[in-house]
């Protein structure tokens, strides 16, 4: 996507979050910033699904989307089979006890008056919970699990801690109320990168522990390769390219993904910054794409049909999908492709041609 | 010609030696709580025409460190000792007059972020012309057909309209383009670049980091690359220097650096980062805790409560600087890594199940967490 479709979509039956076609657009005095434009994912039990995309791109509005915070312009969210925009509010309320988020600066994202015990315990208390001690009991055993004494930290406030800390009281707090679901929006970004080890180690043993499904977002291609078990590469709104880490990362097939591979500083004298296949130019204003496929003007293969027809998700592999007139492998998409039905995924992800 | 005739007496440009050098640098903050030792002996010297990558985490004085050799740093707590000499003149103690004819013509740096580095109520033409009047001399008319060049040779497309445009008008790629601009205008020797690009998307990061050492190799201009991103210097540095509260504790040609390093920190740094070529959900190797509090750094090695090799002798002996095999190789470690010395000092630790030994080598976020847990209390392993 730099197009739209949804032939990426599974129809198994431990999909816990399904997201339709969603579209997030907000309205300024400058017109209407196409955040979020037709974009669709799922996540089965137990995966964790990384988003990654330049700043711009949409994955956080897509991950606050999912949250309803604010809730999408439209296309659907379907989360443990209950379609999120039917739900009332209290409904919803209940819904996001199952349902956490993490936000990227620990820091802020703590009420720096409150101990950390009250932070950690106030899910508990607001859904009354157990009795008194049956919480405290809870609260000590989650800071436990995240790598701090509970006994040296639980009277403690946040500015006591170091950001990697706060992250593991973010990461607790999120933890308290035995989520399904855990949306983690730049979780490491703001860490430096002996910390970041720390707490990418500590998610995915969470994970284990627990028995989560995370929703990845992340800039850092490597850090998306790392914790990820399927990877979506997002560009202006749109998805480009899914599939799992390790076929994007061989062999990405979308452009821009490849683009994006060959920008990264690779930590290896070796191995000389890449002269060619980068990319030229910034990132188009959302308020005003461009026609067709997004990545256009700024892609090497670009055609003539890239501005005048939007490309659609198919696969080309075994799980691996992209969307791209013109791919780097997989072949060039069919004409007049057969118009997708919203909200309607295909059963067999693979009758694409 | 008053100001130009000065400045050359003071520079006195000498053809001879390193353009910098910097001997037992210190850099202190006088603070309500005691003295932060910011930078705390740091010596290091740049040729002409190199590269020196100054890499370490927050709070490593990596920043302070070029900020403070530039002469930025003049609030009236900043205590700043030992000795720079950029082409034989003496700047620690240099007056502000001094050191203002040196910004610009001898010295400049590209701050991280193009955006509160640019005036933004100043059209960018006078922004870049502001230095090529003030230093050069030049006439209103030739210091703007400069400033056009200039932004040509940093890849601005459509220069003569983004002289009459205003930062917010720009992207933050064609920000730092800017910033590079204005501080390549007077043709300095040295250049600091502290971040460049951390504030930018990975793809424009690529854009940035080629234009700097294109624009370092065709001027022949000596170039500090301050970052966090060991990825950022790999390729690009001739030596590396690695810094830990407030130090350099290894420095190195850059290939050294990397297949032959010698520090545990440098070590423990290049194996907790991700790597696009190992399979997804590798382990990472990590290093428990978080750097030492600089009102009251350690009295032995600064990384010895977060080190996997640590013995009793480094928490009370400070390592010095020493060399390596290989020529310009220095670190500080009296158990290095790749020696008898230090495996067998790694393996007494693990033997002991100490935390920091066991997350380093098991990546265990738990034993980290604890880790931290006992450097904040500052109580000996």
């Amino acid at each position: 996507m730099a197009g739209t479709g949804t032939a990426h979509l599974r129809a198994t039956d431990d999909v816990v979050l399904r997201v339709e076609d969603l579209t997030v657009e907000f309205h300024t005095a400058a017109g209407t910033v196409h955040a979020v434009s037709g974009i669709s994912l799922d996540v089965r039990a137990g995966e964790t699904l990384g988003l990654v995309g330049e700043s711009g791109c949409g994955k956080s509005t897509t991950g606050r989307a999912i949250m309803q915070l604010p809730p999408p312009t439209s296309g659907r969210v379907v989360f443990e089979g209950a379609d999120l925009a039917s739900l009332s509010g209290q409904q919803l309320r209940e819904v996001r006890t199952r349902l956490q988020f993490i936000f990227q600066d620990p820091i802020s994202s703590l009420n720096p008056r409150r101990k950390v015990k009250d932070i950690v315990a106030e899910p508990l208390r607001i859904w009354k919970r157990g009795t008194e001690a049956e919480r405290k009991e809870r609260v000590s055993e989650v800071l436990d699990a995240v790598g701090l004494d509970p006994q040296a930290a639980a009277d403690k406030r946040p500015h006591q801690f170091s950001g990697g800390q706060c992250q593991r009281i973010s990461i607790a707090r999120s933890l308290v109320l035995d989520p399904t679901l855990v949306i983690c929006d730049e979780p490491v970004s703001a860490l430096d990168v002996s910390v970041q080890a720390q707490i990418l180690n500590l998610l995915e043993d969470m994970k284990a522990r627990y028995g989560l499904t995370l929703v990845f977002i992340a800039h850092d291609l490597a850090v998306v390769k790392n914790i990820s078990d399927r990877v979506a590469v997002m560009y202006l709104g749109k998805i480009c390219e899914v599939g799992s880490p390790d076929d994007i990362y061989a062999t990405p097939a979308h452009p821009y993904t490849q683009a994006l591979l060959r920008s990264i500083p690779v930590p290896d004298p070796e191995v000389a910054p890449a002269r060619t296949g980068l990319l030229i130019g910034d990132l188009p204003s959302p308020l005003d794409p461009p026609s067709g496929c997004r990545f256009r003007t700024r892609c090497p293969n670009a055609q003539e049909r890239c501005a005048l027809e939007e490309p659609r998700v198919r696969a080309i592999g075994d799980g691996h999908f992209v969307a791209c007139h013109f791919p780097v492998h997989g072949g060039t998409e069919p004409a007049g492709d057969a118009p997708v039905s919203v909200g309607a995924p295909r059963r067999n992800a693979t009758d694409e041609p | 010609m008053a100001r130009s005739t000065n400045r050359r007496v003071i520079a006195a440009p000498t053809s001879e030696g390193p353009l910098l050098v910097v001997d037992d640098f210190r850099t202190h903050f006088a603070t309500d709580a005691g003295l932060v030792r910011a930078v705390d002996g740091v010596s290091l010297t740049l040729e002409r025409g190199k590269t020196l990558g100054i890499v370490g985490e927050s709070g490593s004085g990596k920043t302070v460190l070029s900020r403070s050799v530039m002469g930025l740093l003049t609030a009236r707590n900043v205590v700043r000792s030992g000795s720079v000499r950029l082409n034989g003149q003496e700047l620690v103690g240099a007056s502000p007059s001094q050191l203002r004819a040196l910004w610009g013509t001898d010295m400049a740096m590209v701050f991280q972020d193009p955006m509160t580095s640019l005036n933004p109520v100043m059209k960018i033409g006078r922004q870049i012309t502001e230095g090529l009047r003030y230093h050069l001399e030049l006439p209103k008319d030739e210091a703007l057909a400069q400033a056009l060049q200039l932004l040509e040779s940093v890849g601005i497309p459509d220069p003569r309209r983004r002289l009459e445009q205003y930062p917010h008008e720009l992207s933050g790629g064609m920000r730092q383009r800017v910033t590079i601009a204005i501080a390549l205008a007077c043709g300095p020797h040295l250049l600091f670049a502290d971040e460049p690009t951390t504030a930018l998307d990975v793809t424009v990061q690529a854009q940035i980091l080629d234009l700097l050492q294109q624009q370092q190799r065709e001027r022949y201009m000596a170039m500090v690359l301050v970052t966090h991103d060991l990825g950022v210097v790999a390729g690009r540095t001739d030596e590396i220097a690695v810094m830990y509260a407030g130090q350099i504790v290894e420095k190195a040609p850059t290939r050294t650096l990397f297949t032959d390093v010698r520090m545990p920190y440098t070590e423990a740094l290049l194996k907790s980062i991700p790597k696009l070529e190992e399979p997804s959900h590798t382990r990472l190797q990590i290093i428990g805790g978080r750097p030492p509090d600089l009102l009251r750094p350690p009295s032995g090695c600064r990384f010895a409560p977060r080190c996997p090799y640590a013995q009793a002798k480094c928490h009370t002996e400070p390592p010095p600087l020493v060399e390596a095999e290989t020529p310009g190789h220095e670190f500080r470690c009296w158990f290095p890594v790749g020696t008898s010395a230090g495996q067998e000092a790694l393996e007494r630790n693990l033997a002991q199940h100490l935390p920091a030994a066991e997350a380093a080598v098991t990546g265990d976020s738990h034993a980290a967490g604890l880790v931290e847990a006992v450097s904040d209390t500052g109580g000996d392993l």
